[in-house]
């Protein structure tokens, strides 16, 4: 399998991530991923990486990217379901992924996109009125 | 003390996905906790990924270690490729001549307990390192 | 020495059955009363498995080098009745003696089987003391082994006992620290913080350092990656409790709390842990309380 399907839920897209990603599988899934919020006018991203046994300094980096090039794209990512092992290992690397937003799984995740939105929803109308 | 051993080609970024299967196999066959499985195998991806982008392909030994009651997993990558000038530089957190963030060396470092490089100058590298239960 | 007559493998084989009977007695009548210990059939076993290795051991190594593999079956018999008696409240001096108490009964034989040749006789008896002072030494490491390992069990199970996180309110976690924090205590507290966060699906930890008369350089910088490792899980955790001493060292470490959430008492954390969850903590009157009742 060469890419990772990307579900979409009404505003969001959702990738669970279920395997081992080599580094042509990440960098397909970050093209897919730009391609798909364009396409289909998404506001936001989960990207559920709670099967992944690591995280090492590519996909570091590949969610990175995923995360700026979103919020270029006027979409906010939220990963979600890093496990503790991957996480303090992650921070033992040297990585934080500071540009990088995250939530315990995809409820919490949906819930922060949700809040996200409807705060820029409400001062966008506050100044430009209702845009929906 | 080596009680097994394996060696595997390190080709494709393929190669790398089923180096750290094995890697994490041997691991937990050595008793080693989840954090230091996911410790090593984190580090095996960055190496194992050096081999293959910086030294244009190698291999990778798999040792499960054993030396007075104490178990652990040493992994030897080698390639023929060009060689780091500047060990002390390419050792450095966020150097880099690759494109990438330049945690590979230091990082896969901080995730071991032995950490032992070698590389000559249009000779290739050799880097080795060991992590105990 | 290899050309030399061996007499012990000799003596272990002809006397075998008159060793076992005498060596067993001895182990009998040296049982301490009142103490369970084992089975005398189990006792009996554990002589004859032991004597068996010895009699081929000695037979096959003229060196009489115990490291060496020929001797590996008579180590591991050894090993093996160090673990049992041990299990059964025998001390590491029983244990020795075990092994010693057969010299008497070797001695014995080989007087009457060589006591006219002197020489060979003060050989042998030279050569049977080499090996059972060696044996007996081998089952007191055995015994310091199996000592080691209960401590280190029991410091595990202390490390875990020592580590309570606890639930303040729905989806809020407090771990409080209590003690001296060192490398490997901070590190499996704040494993079992992060696990606790998945499992419980808190989305706010709060870790409490009252307790905690001081912290190095190590301790902080693992208390910093907790606090980074939790974030990447998508928690938030804040430190509480940070005694005036300890925040200079931090200051004077150098230590970077950078966006660190943290707050003086543990009451502040949870304040702000409430707040975040969109909470609030109202003061009530007896008449209101009625009120609401009715």
């Amino acid at each position: 399998m060469d890419r990772i399907p990307i579900l979409k839920l009404g505003d969001f897209l959702l990738v669970t991530v279920q395997v081992d990603m080599h580094d042509r599988l990440a960098m397909n899934l970050q093209e897919d991923l730009t391609d798909k919020i364009v396409s289909a006018h998404a506001r936001g991203v989960l990207i559920d990486i709670s099967a992944l046994d690591m995280v090492d300094s590519f996909i570091g980096r590949m969610l990175g990217n995923i995360a700026s090039m979103s919020r270029i794209l006027d979409a906010e990512t939220v990963v979600v379901g890093m496990r503790p092992a991957v996480a303090i290992t992650l921070v033992e690397l040297g990585l934080s992924l500071p540009g990088v937003r995250t939530a315990l799984n995809v409820e919490r995740g949906m819930e922060m996109l949700r809040a996200t939105i409807s705060v820029y929803a409400a001062e966008y109308s506050e100044y430009h009125g209702d845009p929906f | 003390m080596a009680i097994r051993s394996e060696s595997l080609p390190i080709l494709s970024s393929e190669d790398v996905v089923t180096v750290r299967r094995r890697v994490r196999a041997m691991a937990i066959e050595q008793g080693l906790k989840l954090i230091d499985q996911t410790k090593i195998i984190t580090a095996t991806s960055e190496l194992a990924r050096n081999t293959f982008v910086f030294g244009g392909g190698g291999t990778v030994l798999l040792e499960a270690l054993e030396s007075g009651g104490r178990y652990g997993v040493r992994l030897t990558f080698e390639d023929r490729g060009p060689g780091i000038a500047d060990l002390t530089l390419a050792m450095k957190d966020g150097y880099t001549t690759g494109g990438g963030l330049g945690l590979g060396l230091s990082g896969a470092k901080r995730l071991s307990n032995e950490f032992e490089i070698d590389s000559r100058l249009g000779e290739g590298t050799r880097v080795t390192i060991t992590r105990w239960r | 020495m290899a050309d030399q007559e061996r007499i012990l493998p000799e003596l272990l084989s002809k006397h075998q059955t008159q060793i076992l009977e005498s060596w067993s007695a001895e182990q009998l009548r040296n049982r301490r009363p009142g103490k369970a210990g084992i089975s005398e059939e189990d006792l009996r076993g554990q002589c004859r498995d032991f004597l068996n290795a010895l009699q081929e051991a000695s037979q096959d190594d003229p060196s009489d080098d115990l490291q060496s593999p020929i001797w590996e079956r008579a180590r591991d018999i050894l090993t093996d009745i160090s673990r049992e008696q041990s299990k059964h409240g025998a001390s590491p001096s029983d244990i020795a003696t075990f092994v010693f108490s057969l010299k008497q009964i070797l001695f014995q034989l080989l007087q009457t089987e060589i006591g006219k040749r002197p020489e060979v006789f003060a050989r042998e008896i030279w050569t049977t003391t080499l090996i059972l002072d060696r044996l007996g030494l081998f089952t007191t490491q055995v015994a310091l082994k199996i000592r080691e390992e209960v401590i280190a069990r029991q410091q595990s199970e202390m490390l875990e006992l020592s580590t309570p996180v606890v639930k303040l309110w729905d989806g809020v976690l407090a771990l409080p620290l209590i003690g001296t924090l060192d490398s490997e205590r901070t590190q499996v507290v704040m494993e079992s913080l992060l696990e606790e966060i998945v499992r419980t699906g808190a989305g706010i930890a709060i870790i409490d350092i009252t307790g905690v008369p001081t912290v190095d350089t190590l301790v902080a910088q693992h208390l910093l990656k907790t606090v980074a490792a939790a974030r990447l899980m998508g928690a938030e955790c804040i430190i509480s409790g940070i005694r005036p001493q300890i925040a200079a060292t931090i200051v004077h470490l150098g230590v970077d709390l950078g966006d660190v959430s943290t707050k003086a008492t543990l009451a502040d954390a949870f304040a702000i842990a409430l707040r975040r969850n969109n909470l609030v903590v109202t003061r009530t009157t007896p008449a209101a309380r009625r009120q609401s009742a009715e």
